[in-house]
């Protein structure tokens, strides 16, 4: 793995943001996820990996409980963000989902435009006062989605005329123009090009100094590209949870040396 | 006879399979590369039979009685039908045919006698001759069939062309019957408006059909002018839709977005049961549920209500399209990709902020499309109007009084003693047609805005 990009790692792991103990999923019969504990870092990227249909993506969406929109779905065990347990009768998913953003694997604007994309978040929570601040915040999720420059003439246009690439980064925008503390995103760059990935890897790396993020992807070498944490999922297990480079160059489970040296995923 | 025909091109068809099969499959046993199957081999000759053959029997069923009832006319005895107009000619032939069939009614001439004996030879004649045809063309067809058979014939792009060719066949049956009432609407249309002006008809506000029938009735000079029709129908079709809109659509997005499992799978075959009931039986409970109804609790708040309210048919008119629109509502908003749902949920929006802002944009060209289709059955429909509306056409826009509909006015019209070079019966026709125009641009509108709303994703 001489050819990974190695990326500064300076993870400070006594700011921990989300701390999952004993999760457990089922989708009706099926047990997707068994036992799972993992302490997310603040500002920090994670990277989820594992083959397909090992329950990383289910996990993802148990931190924001996007699992909730499922029917049959059932999540048990203890997820806290900033030390207060998420699934608590208290918390308003609704809420919980404004403070932790998602990015899908395919992009999937809104058939509106570009503007209204990015301004779907903050108009419906209330964030901007008049149209003045609204523009100001649709300006700098932009900015930060690293897509400003490419759309700014033409912020009426529709968000699904954007290229593939174009479409992921306006997607960020969109998730980060509501201010989340932590970014979700399950394989943001499977539906993309080389180049396009590129662009969306370097934009994650950049949004690390304000969010925790947590990345579900397909490609070890992304991981190994854009993570400072990985963590091996296998047939629902969490299997191994440890620093990106020591995942890679030394894992301590027979497993996670075997899907990461391409003989089991 | 004609059974004894239908049954040998059977056996035709049947033979020409096996003749076919089994001489393909005896030419592959003595090796080569075969193009077809045996069995399409078989199938082309079976098809080649059956195609031609039954077309000439159907033709021949069709052509035989109108050409033996003419010559048994023709045949008659010079003077026998002296004095006598079409309908006397056909009363003749009428009894010709029964004394054929073997029911007699008191004495009849002896040449009705013997033209009934010609008709029932001429009848075998014709089923004989229909036996030979069918029996000579099957043979020499599978004959030709068979001469066919060998390593290199295409039996199964034969086979396809024919097949084809009956499918397009039946796809062009659908566009020859349109094409045909819409010749026949215009062509009364046409004559209805030599009698009564073009003017008269759209821009007139009074609506009379009562016109003498015989020169000798007592009845005042009829007035079509189609305005007061038409504001009855718009009338009834605004209440209709006033019902049905918001009740479907809410019923559809409850049913596609919030409702658990269970609810949806009992709500939706029992709406899917309201689409199921007969007009007719709407109509009745308009007119003896709703109607009363609305008329006691107008008299209860000192409204004067007409005992067969427009509110009343266009209210039961709304809940018959209920299941209509809530259904093309629910696959509009069912066809929105999972995607935007999740795109929306995952910023935070709750479901019903997902459903005006995301869901409901996206699937409103659907939804638009399934209003105006049902727009134009409201225009259409007739079986609770007639019973449920009135009869008088005034140019009144209160739901509350009785109007009447275009289509209430085509069936008072056709019902009855009627003659066809009347005004009165050819109006039917002029409002048949406007109903048709109406409806038309109505459709073409929704199927507009249909294909528009299917390139919206993709």
């Amino acid at each position: 793995m001489n050819d990974i990009r190695k990326i500064e790692r300076d993870v400070n792991m006594a700011n921990t943001k989300i701390s999952a103990r004993s999760v457990d999923v089922f989708y009706g019969e099926t047990h997707a996820i068994r036992n799972v504990s993992v302490d997310i870092a603040d500002r920090t990227v994670t990277a989820f990996i594992g083959p397909s249909g090992c329950g990383k993506s289910t996990f993802l969406r148990c931190l924001n409980r996007m699992n909730d929109t499922i029917e049959t779905c059932r999540v048990t065990g203890d997820i806290e963000l900033d030390g207060r347990d998420i699934n608590a009768r208290s918390v308003d998913a609704v809420q919980l989902r404004a403070q932790v953003g998602m990015v899908f694997q395919k992009p999937n604007p809104f058939p509106k435009s570009i503007y209204d994309n990015v301004a779907y978040g903050p108009k419906i929570h209330g964030m901007a006062r008049n149209k003045a601040e609204l523009d100001e915040i649709v300006e700098k999720a932009l900015r930060r989605g690293a897509i400003w420059d490419e759309v700014k003439d033409r912020l009426h246009a529709p968000g699904t005329g954007l290229s593939g690439g174009q479409q992921q980064r306006l997607c960020i925008a969109r998730a980060v123009a509501t201010e989340p503390e932590v970014l979700l995103m399950d394989e943001p760059c499977s539906a993309l090009d080389p180049i396009a990935t590129a662009q969306v890897e370097e934009l994650i790396d950049e949004l690390r100094q304000d969010y925790a993020v947590v990345i579900v992807t397909h490609s070890m070498q992304q991981a190994a590209r854009v993570s400072q944490k990985t963590a091996f999922f296998h047939l629902g297990d969490l299997v191994e949870y440890d620093d990106t480079d020591r995942i890679f160059t030394n894992p301590r489970d027979q497993r996670t040396e075997s899907y990461i040296t391409g003989r089991i995923g | 006879m004609t059974g004894f025909a239908f049954l040998l091109l059977l056996m035709a068809a049947i033979l020409g399979y096996m003749l076919n099969r089994y001489a393909a499959q005896s030419v592959r046993a003595g090796g080569g590369r075969f193009h077809s199957l045996t069995g399409y081999h078989g199938m082309f000759s079976a098809l080649l039979v059956l195609v031609p053959v039954l077309t000439i029997i159907l033709a021949w069923l069709v052509l035989q009685g109108p050409l033996i009832d003419r010559m048994v006319m023709g045949g008659l005895p010079q003077g026998a039908l002296q004095g006598l107009d079409t309908g006397g000619r056909q009363l003749v032939l009428a009894e010709i045919k029964s004394i054929a069939g073997g029911r007699v009614f008191g004495t009849p001439e002896d040449w009705k006698l013997a033209a009934a004996d010609r008709l029932v030879a001429l009848r075998e004649t014709s089923g004989w001759l229909l036996v030979v045809v069918v029996a000579v063309l099957g043979l020499s067809i599978i004959a030709f069939a068979r001469s066919r058979v060998s390593a290199g014939f295409r039996a199964r792009q034969g086979v396809e062309r024919i097949v084809s060719g009956l499918m397009i066949f039946c796809s062009t049956v659908a566009v020859f019957t349109t094409v045909g009432i819409i010749l026949s609407l215009t062509f009364e249309t046409y004559r209805f408006f030599q009698a009564v002006p073009v003017s008269e008809f759209l821009f007139g506000t009074n609506w009379e059909p009562q016109i003498p029938i015989r020169a000798d009735q007592i009845a005042a000079e009829g007035a079509f002018g189609w305005l007061p029709v038409i504001l009855g129908t718009m009338v009834i079709t605004v209440v209709a839709l006033v019902v049905a809109i918001p009740i479907g659509l809410l019923s559809a997005i409850y049913l596609n977005e919030f409702a658990p499992g269970r609810v949806r799978s009992v709500v939706k075959p029992v709406l899917e049961i309201l689409a199921g009931v007969p007009t007719v039986v709407y109509g009745f409970f308009a007119i003896l549920v709703v109607a009363p109804a609305i008329r006691s609790f107008g008299a209860t708040i000192d409204i004067d209500v007409a005992p067969n309210t427009a509110l009343a048919a266009g209210g039961v008119m709304g809940i018959m399209l209920i299941p209509f629109i809530s259904s093309f509502a629910d696959d509009a908003l069912s066809a929105v990709p999972q995607a935007m749902r999740d795109g929306s949920l995952g910023l935070g929006a709750t479901r019903g902020e997902m459903m005006t802002t995301v869901l409901f944009p996206a699937a409103l060209p659907g939804i638009v499309g399934g209003i105006l289709l049902a727009v134009s059955r409201a225009i259409g429909e007739t079986m609770i109007v007639v019973m449920a509306a009135g009869l008088m056409a005034r140019m009144t826009i209160n739901p509350l009084d009785s109007v009447t509909t275009v289509t209430v006015q085509i069936v008072t019209l056709l019902i009855g003693d009627t003659s066809f070079d009347n005004p009165k019966t050819l109006a039917a026709f002029a409002l048949g047609m406007m109903l048709f125009l109406v409806t038309l641009v109505i459709n073409i509108f929704a199927l507009r805005i249909v294909r528009k709303y299917r390139e919206a994703y993709d």
